[in-house]
């Protein structure tokens, strides 16, 4: 297969594309600006639809409405704009309809940088919006992984009848790397994608209140909606069988960096520096951050393992919490962290391991 | 095998380019890993621009490195923000038409005087500076084939043929430049 070489967002607008995705509303923001200026060129070539919508609100209620028609629909933002959408991920969350959506995250809360960062775990994985929704979380640590997650994240989506958001941060969004683009859905793949929600979306019904498709982001009723939330909650439940992790050099490893994303191919590349300085240490990468890979951390062999050290574009550290759940207090949980724009250096990772490792 | 690299100067000078030009070459002419990560921020024309390249026989962990091989500076306010990046026994790739080689003030590094906005006026247009820069870079590094680079400087411009001469001949200059100070 050819490479192609492509910056992170425009490879995830074509992997969306290629995916059966025929519909995209977004709002401008640095850093994914890419993404819909590549939609907006791109959705005309294969018979779909961009707008740039008026505001944040406006572009996810589009999606939201286009994914209740059951087409495939996307929006894109970068942190203060994907707070503004909170309320439609909320709505097509409690609706239960398939959208995709990525976060190309900045510095900080409010406007923040607009630089590269990991600020919005906890947005990402907890609450996205009201009402206590999940959603499952894909972060990708290279240009080819953003692309592979994007195009599984639609299959994720209409299986599930929720929405699925790509993690990812402006060095995976603006960097450029070989890809190998998967296969381009057909027309009759994309209709048959269409006429398989029936049941629920608004694809043309007759006018019989039974059989017509209903979109519902509430109830009136009180025992209808624990009902609904009780649904929701088995799906969250089951999706421990779509964990995704890298279990990187464990085997041995003495000292365990942990760490998702852009931070992830850093400590990767630490793990391989320092074992060159003979410094046993692994790395165990969350691919999906929510649900979240608590059993990696299980199969460690804490007789050996001196310490877990989790590295995060992030101040305070986020993922943490999750980590510290997952080692239960079996060896100790350090940090090494940046924020506010500034790129984790591999150094600085190398300098944390050998701090751990002379401490104990 | 890894080699960084970053590229500076002021917006307009086709800093972006030359780092794309590199890393587009060697993405479709090799198997190796390879990065290119522009910086972004409130950039506008006339003020500073950077992008990193990196091209890998390994996996690459960041698109940019906390240490450089290799640097190239078309402008003095990117010698004094990133000769401190190069690594000792780098090599800095100079515009000596614009930044005096005297301001370097580091001894350990390797130091290549290209005089490009010259030679680009010269040729005609001050615009293929960055293309006889990329053709010193790889001219002196060899990083990878010179004949696959301009193919895709040739592919890139296919739309504006009109172009193609100048930037053969720029390319071509910098290379002869550039192999001519191979260590």
């Amino acid at each position: 297969m050819a490479r192609l070489f492509m910056k992170g967002c425009e490879a995830i607008a074509e992997a969306a594309v290629r995916a059966g995705c025929r519909f995209f509303a977004g709002y401008p923001i640095t850093p994914q600006n890419e993404i819909p200026e590549y939609f907006a060129r791109r959705m005309p070539e294969v018979g779909g639809t961009f707008v740039q919508g008026e505001s944040e609100v406006a572009s996810i209620s589009m999606v939201y409405g286009a994914a209740s028609a059951g087409t495939r629909s996307m929006t894109s933002s970068s942190s203060p704009g994907v707070a503004l959408k909170s309320e439609g991920i909320s709505y097509c969350a409690a609706a239960r309809i398939p959208i995709v959506y990525a976060n190309i995250s900045r510095g900080g809360p409010g406007v923040g940088s607009i630089q590269p960062a990991q600020q919005d775990y906890f947005q990402a994985t907890r609450a996205s919006g009201n009402g206590g929704f999940q959603m499952m979380v894909l972060a990708p640590s290279t240009v080819q992984e953003a692309v592979d997650l994007t195009y599984a994240a639609f299959d994720l989506a209409d299986r599930d009848r929720n929405p699925v958001l790509i993690l990812a941060d402006g060095v995976v969004g603006t960097m450029m790397e070989p890809v190998v683009l998967p296969e381009m859905k057909s027309p009759e793949e994309i209709a048959a994608i269409q006429a398989d929600k029936r049941s629920w979306a608004c694809v043309g019904h007759h006018l019989d209140y039974a059989n017509r498709a209903w979109i519902r982001p509430g109830q009136w009723s009180t025992a209808k909606m624990q009902q609904v939330n009780e649904e929701a909650a088995a799906l969250y439940a089951s999706w421990e069988k779509d964990v995704k992790v890298e279990e990187y050099r464990l085997d041995d490893a003495q000292v365990v960096l942990t760490a998702y994303g852009i931070s992830a191919r850093i400590c990767k590349s630490a793990v391989d520096r320092l074992r060159s300085q003979g410094v046993k240490a692994g790395l165990i990468r969350p691919i999906t951050v929510h649900p979240f890979p608590f059993a990696a951390y299980d199969r460690l062999d804490y007789g050996r393992v001196k310490a877990v050290v989790d590295v995060e574009m992030s101040i305070p550290a986020q993922m943490v919490d999750d980590v510290r759940a997952a080692v239960k207090d079996r060896c100790p949980v350090e940090t090494c962290l940046c924020s506010g724009g500034n790129i984790m250096s591999r150094d600085a990772v190398i300098g944390a391991v050998n701090a751990v490792m002379e401490g104990n | 095998m890894e080699t960084n690299l970053c590229v500076a100067g002021f917006g307009g000078q086709g800093v972006m380019t030359l780092g794309k030009f590199l890393a587009d070459a060697t993405c479709h002419s090799t198997d190796k890993n390879v990065t290119f990560f522009p910086s972004y921020g409130a950039e506008q024309r006339g003020g500073t621009a950077n992008c990193f390249v990196v091209i890998s026989d390994e996996e690459i962990g960041a698109p940019l490195g906390d240490v450089m091989d290799d640097l190239i500076v078309m402008n003095g306010p990117s010698l004094s923000r990133f000769l401190k990046t190069l690594r000792p026994g780098g090599t800095l790739f100079l515009n000596s038409s614009i930044v005096d080689a005297r301001d370097v003030d580091r001894d350990d590094v390797t130091v290549v005087s290209a005089p490009v906005t010259e030679m680009a006026l010269e040729m005609g247009s001050a615009k293929v500076l960055n293309v006889i820069m990329l053709g010193v870079y790889v001219g002196r590094t060899q990083v990878i084939d010179p004949a696959v680079v301009w193919d895709t400087i040739q592919h890139k411009l296919s739309s504006k043929p009109k172009l193609l001469p100048l930037n053969k001949q720029a390319f071509e200059k910098g290379l002869e430049l550039g192999a001519a100070q191979r260590g």
